[in-house]
């Protein structure tokens, strides 16, 4: 239950790449037939990933994943304006809740001399519109924040926030790794400028994304090179990858309303049955949050160990814990949403995706109560 | 966390050995911190200078739990004297090793014990 970490390929999707291997496998920028054929391939999955978010084909660029997406729309943006001096200033913001991907790249603009303000998010990981309306000066060039959380499920209100920007003529970025194929997205009717997409979260392949960019919005390249992708990003055209991840996009239009009715019932369950388990709670807003995610935390155990032990029953999942983290602290967005350290230790992360069934649900019902209880029966920090 | 644990890792924290509380405890010793996510507490009961009894409870990640559990395995029926002398490279040792940055772990396990025969001699003032 980790689909919010990566998904499998869809037995459709590998089909529908294999061929682009080793038999339509010209460059696609080459003029002879063979590179033709995959070039086709590449346009007619451009269509397909522009469809799923309702933009031209002609907006949408392919990178190597969400991270480099999210690199490409927060740096393209901020070195072209800060070559044009004569427009805005050097203000971006963002939210303190964002993926690594927007933080990292936030924080090293501001060493670069930009200025960044992270906006707070409420209890439920929401940003308040009024917040971000007062943190707009005439300086702002960008807003980026992400269209769903990806560790609490919370899904922010794009629209608005949207309408903020255009009001403000301030460009709007939003990863939405998390929200594509789980969340009809219009990004006219939300006013989106930039919108980032990852193939791996949408049962397309690992190694591929893509990058929407409004027709009217100009970036620089970060990946220079042959000058594919009207220059934005130069690198020979992953073929099967790219064919792979217009297949998931097409999928994933097709199958959202099955998907959402399945996932959400799924869901609904799973939390209503894990917080039976005594001094379990629910982290992330309990309606605006994604089909598929249930973040627990429960009161004195942590995390890891308690993966670990899902992991010998068989149940894949992931936690804020500070021990599982590499640099051994606590997830930034549970702090964000008010947890105290040692909250934010005993989280617990159950993400469903197509392949999940109520037996699933019932199995993790039946197995997680017990693991609870062995940890809090071992931890000094439980004293009944 | 892509740092895998060695297989005595993993048994002691599937099947920890004295996992517990001693009620009537002769030296009690808690370290760590909660906020960084960990927090041991290690009971002994001690008879003529030995470690008769010792348990533990421990708020944490597998290797908090591993080497909980091995430092009281180690220290059992040991004098006081030879339990002190007990270092976190030995409870990393017999678990044939942590990752690099799970040696705190282990670190706090030694430190515990410590406190805990720390714990008794103040209570028996020797």
């Amino acid at each position: 239950m980790d689909y919010a970490a990566t998904t499998p390929v869809d037995k459709e999707v590998i089909d529908e790449m294999i061929p682009y291997f080793n038999e339509i496998y010209g460059n696609a920028s080459s003029i002879h037939s063979f590179g033709r054929d995959a070039f086709n391939a590449i346009e007619h999955a451009r269509e397909q990933v522009a469809n799923i978010i309702n933009a031209g084909s002609d907006e949408v660029i392919f990178t190597s994943g969400g991270t480099e997406s999210d690199n490409l729309a927060i740096k393209g943006v901020a070195y072209l304006n800060k070559k044009k001096r004569n427009t805005k200033g050097n203000h971006i913001i963002t939210s303190a809740i964002e993926h690594p991907a927007v933080l990292e790249t936030c924080k090293y603009l501001e060493k670069q001399g930009f200025n960044v303000v992270y906006l707070p998010v409420d209890e439920y990981g929401l940003i308040n519109p009024d917040d971000l309306i007062e943190a707009i000066s005439k300086d702002t060039f960008l807003i980026t924040i992400m269209f769903a959380n990806n560790e609490i499920g919370t899904i922010e209100p794009i629209e608005e926030i949207g309408n903020i920007a255009r009001e403000h003529d301030v460009l709007f970025h939003t990863d939405a790794v998390q929200a594509v194929g789980k969340v009809p997205i219009d990004v006219n009717k939300f006013n989106i400028d930039l919108l980032s997409i990852s193939s791996h979260k949408i049962y397309g392949p690992k190694g591929v994304g893509a990058l929407y960019i409004r027709e009217d919005v100009k970036l620089q390249p970060i990946v220079h090179g042959g000058g594919h992708e009207k220059g934005l990003r130069s690198s020979t055209y992953n073929t099967p990858g790219i064919v792979g991840l217009g297949k998931a996009c097409e999928l994933g239009k097709k199958r959202m309303k099955k998907d959402v009715i399945h996932l959400k019932n799924l869901r609904d369950t799973l939390i209503k049955n894990v917080l039976e388990i005594e001094e379990s709670y629910l982290n992330g807003h309990p309606e605006k949050r994604l089909v598929n995610n249930a973040h627990f935390r429960f009161t004195a155990i942590e995390g890891e160990s308690l993966n670990l032990m899902l992991d010998d029953k068989g149940i894949a999942a992931s936690t804020g814990s500070a021990c599982s983290s590499k640099k051994l602290q606590a997830s930034h967005v549970l702090l964000a949403i008010g947890l105290d350290p040692v909250e934010a230790h005993g989280s617990l992360r159950l993400t469903l995706g197509r392949w999940n069934t109520p037996k699933d649900i019932t199995y993790v019902a039946d197995v997680l109560p017990e693991i609870v209880e062995n940890l809090r029966k071992m931890s000094p920090l439980w004293n009944r | 966390m892509n740092e895998t644990y060695s297989k005595k890792v993993m048994e002691h924290f599937r099947n920890p050995r004295n996992m517990g509380e001693i009620k009537d405890a002769d030296g009690v010793g808690t370290v760590g911190n909660p906020v960084c996510g960990d927090l041991m507490a290690i009971y002994i009961k001690v008879e003529n200078n030995r470690i008769k009894d010792i348990k533990f409870k421990t708020f944490g990640c597998a290797a908090a739990i591993a080497t909980s559990s091995m430092i009281t395995e180690l220290a059992k029926g040991k004098t006081l004297e030879e339990a002190e002398k007990i270092t976190r490279d030995d409870v990393a040792n017999e678990l044939e090793g942590l990752p690099p940055i799970k040696m705190h772990c282990s670190n706090l396990a030694a430190d515990a014990l410590r406190e805990a025969i720390k714990d008794y001699k103040k209570k028996n003032k020797k």
